[in-house]
């Protein structure tokens, strides 16, 4: 299918869009007609300049509004389509009872020096996101959240202990790209350390990863944001349990 | 009062928060810490660190530990062992301790007395420089001004790089904040020692450091005199060195600090004994030091929902109140946290918001209560989370907040742009300059929603108090009573850094803090 798309103001076919920026210059005239060049060299044209503002000394804010007449291609763009099923918690939990015949059993944790807990703890505590409820309330699931800060050897030997069938770490900070080499890290010494056979799956989440990276990042999944619980146990059910 | 709260069921909340407290200040009186040692050592003015960067008090309290443990405190071996080495440098004793040259004791008799004597001369010259700063703020807040309206915008900023923090610090303030606060590098509350120096480096924030403590005091003292208003600097006296960053905060002149009783515990693992008694010592500096301490309920609102939560945000008031008056914090100090997160699809959401609010500032009329931003239901829609905070600045005008922490629209997106920050700044100072003295005509229907809804808050933080009484504040942090997290007393990070106190031990900085003769 090849349906053509460009953006909508208010009239079909307008290709209307806003934007807003700063530039390290001061308010005047010539600064409105430098936001009016970096708009037109965006493909922006015509440009209104609706908004300046100075900000301290030295910053003027910027509010753009315009058309583009760039074209998007629906058949051409590329996103990861979720391939699995998504199940109810009845569905999930009988699955795992009849086919596994254990617990599946999760070892979830922030690492490297990444404090934040509330993607982790929204997938797995009982509490969950949003009135969808964590893990731990899936009866079936056996759920060890180690919280925050947890080290890769250190998460390596919990999950080891605990037999995992899969590792869910989760990662917000993105400072320097942290979010990427803990992430390589984590799936490297979980490679080292089991024969392939044995490796738990390995699962990375956080608001600002690439569903497309998991190759990449050595993980056998990503979950962007607005990941839910029950997405997450749909998933592990259809890679874990056979089928 | 705008809620017509039972005095009686006040006054049993305080009783409960008394009774659940009491344990805990017992054992923080008969347990130290590793931290708390560093502390001490910190006052008697030991600075530096060695080559890889590990501080002096760090190389010297460990050498202690080693020789004779931790249960007598290091005073007395360590000025014991001054006086034996002919030397009154305890920095060169350090460096000698640390290379194995010095063999610490536990003086005895006449000896220990020397010790005593000279172990609290030193450390009261430590106490004696954060009361000259105490003095020294309170000149130039009678020169230059405190800012002319209430709440106070507090504003934040992290960049890692200290000397990126100054120019944005005093940017912030030019913009209209009277408060900076520097977020502390991810990470740093589970270091067992506090790094030294400027530093450059940080994870999503800058590092503590006594150095950095300076060179931004400096750049604000600077800033506050060309604006004619006294500009606050706030830091976190948290984590495991809790008690050593409140003293290196008094000495530098900081003006606020993160400071809760049970947020270690509970949101980075780190032992409850640990936390409890670290944590009495920075509040009995923080109090010396005229610091106004900032608690953390607000955390508890981002993991449970802030409506069935609603009442552990009180009793952890209720709680920090209690540790804060035992260490001789007064109640201009208490700025006690909560929080803007009801979920906004709630129906009646903003009169939950208002009920709680209430609620807190008319159960501490004299603290300076400290009103944090949505963050939870804050998403990618900026346009939603600008109007979000509008109405969390609404609220914190029309419910007499003193501490306003400025709202970003781009929460959970980016950490805040120049232009994030100017829009949450107009936000603010178009609330403020609309109906800034609401609070006046603000008086809840009697009987109404939101007094109904404050007095079931209230009973049901009566209800959790009594439980928790009875069953022992260790035990309920054990369950996961608070924040839905578990946290054992025998759990957690630094417990190894606890022990319990031996005959004769002896601590100069307690004793001075205390007031005891």
């Amino acid at each position: 299918m090849s349906t053509v798309v460009r953006p909508y103001g208010d009239t079909t076919g307008d290709g209307m869009v806003q934007l807003s920026f700063t530039l390290p210059i001061p308010y005047d005239k010539r600064a409105e007609g430098a936001a009016q060049q970096l708009a037109h060299k965006m493909g922006v044209d015509p440009a209104m300049v609706v908004h300046a503002k100075p900000m301290g000394d030295g910053y003027t804010f910027f509010v753009v509004y315009g058309r583009v007449h760039h074209l998007v291609d629906l058949g051409q763009v590329e996103v990861v389509e979720r391939d699995f099923p998504l199940l109810g918690t009845k569905e999930i939990n009988g699955l795992i009872k009849r086919r596994l015949r254990r617990k599946l059993v999760v070892v979830g944790a922030c690492i490297g020096t990444d404090a934040h807990t509330v993607g982790i703890d929204a997938i797995l505590n009982v509490k969950g996101i949003a009135g969808d409820k964590g893990l731990e309330y899936y009866g079936e699931f056996e759920v060890h959240n180690l919280g925050a800060q947890v080290t890769v050897p250190a998460l390596v030997e919990r999950a080891r202990a605990a037999r995992a069938d899969a590792v869910l770490v989760s990662q917000v900070v993105t400072q320097r790209d942290a979010h990427l080499h803990n992430t390589k890290e984590m799936s490297a010494a979980f490679r080292e350390a089991f024969p392939k056979a044995l490796r738990p799956l390995l699962v990375a989440g956080g608001p600002r990863f690439d569903e497309r990276m998991a190759g990449e990042l050595g993980v056998d999944r990503i979950f962007g944001r607005r990941t839910t619980p029950r997405e997450v146990a749909s998933y592990l059910v259809h890679a874990v349990v056979p089928g | 009062m705008r809620l017509a709260l039972d005095p009686a069921l006040v006054g049993q909340a305080r009783d409960l928060a008394r009774r659940a407290g009491q344990p805990v200040v017992d054992l923080a009186r008969s347990h130290t810490t590793v931290a708390v040692e560093r502390t001490v050592l910190r006052l008697a003015g030991v600075t530096g660190a060695d080559p890889d960067g590990i501080p002096w008090v760090n190389r010297l309290v460990d050498a202690v530990v080693a020789d004779v443990g931790l249960g007598h405190g290091v005073a007395l071996p360590v000025w014991h062992a001054l006086r034996s080495s002919g030397t009154d440098d305890l920095t060169l004793l350090a460096q000698k301790a640390a290379a194995g040259s010095v063999r610490f004791d536990v003086p005895s008799g006449r000896a220990a007395s020397a010790a005593r004597t000279a172990a609290r001369r030193a450390t009261a010259a430590g106490i004696r420089r954060i009361d000259r700063r105490r003095r020294e703020r309170d000149r130039l807040v009678a020169r230059l001004g405190d800012p002319p309206q209430r709440p106070w915008i507090y504003l934040i900023v992290a960049t890692g790089d200290i000397y990126e923090d100054i120019p944005q610090a005093q940017a912030a303030a030019r913009a209209g904040a009277d408060v900076i606060a520097v977020i502390r590098s991810t990470g740093q509350s589970l270091l067992d020692y506090v790094p030294e120096g400027a530093t450059r480096e940080g994870y999503a924030g800058t590092y503590a450091t006594q150095e950095n403590f300076r060179l931004m005091r400096a750049a604000l003292d600077d800033v506050s005199r060309e604006l004619g208003r006294y500009v606050r600097l706030t830091n976190y006296a948290s984590g495991l060195c809790m008690p050593e960053i409140a003293a290196l905060a008094g000495l530098e002149r900081l003006d606020m600090m993160l400071n809760d009783s049970m947020y270690g515990i509970l949101f980075r693992d780190i032992n409850p004994v640990r936390t409890f008694v670290d944590q009495r010592l920075s509040r009995q500096i923080h109090a010396r030091a005229g610091i106004i301490i900032n608690t953390g309920e607000d955390n508890y609102l981002t993991t449970a929902d802030a409506v069935e939560a609603a009442h552990t945000v009180i009793v952890s008031q209720l709680l920090n109140e209690f540790f804060a008056h035992e260490a001789g914090l007064a109640d201009w100090q208490l700025g006690l946290g909560h929080a803007f997160e009801v979920n906004p699809d709630l129906p009646e959401s903003f009169r939950l918001e208002l009920a709680h609010a209430l609620l807190a500032r008319e159960l501490f009329p004299a603290a300076p209560l400290k009103w944090m931003p949505p963050t939870r239901h804050m998403t990618g829609d900026v346009f939603r989370g600008n109007l979000l905070d509008g109405f969390f600045n609404l609220a914190g005008v029309l419910t007499g907040q003193g501490i306003l922490l400025v709202g970003m629209m781009t929460e959970a997106v980016v950490t805040p742009w120049l232009s994030d920050r100017d829009i949450a700044l107009q936000n603010v100072r178009y609330v403020l300059g609309a109906c800034g003295g609401l609070a006046e005509d603000f008086a809840p229907a009697p009987g109404g929603f939101i007094q109904r809804r404050a007095s079931v808050v209230l009973g049901e933080a009566v209800e959790l108090l009594e439980r928790i009484a009875a069953e022992g504040l260790l035990d309920a942090i054990a369950d996961g009573t608070f924040g839905i997290m578990r946290r054992p007393a025998d759990g957690g990070r630094g417990l190894d850094g606890v022990a319990r106190h031996e005959d004769g031990y002896y601590n100069p900085a307690t004793e001075l803090l205390e007031g005891a003769s």
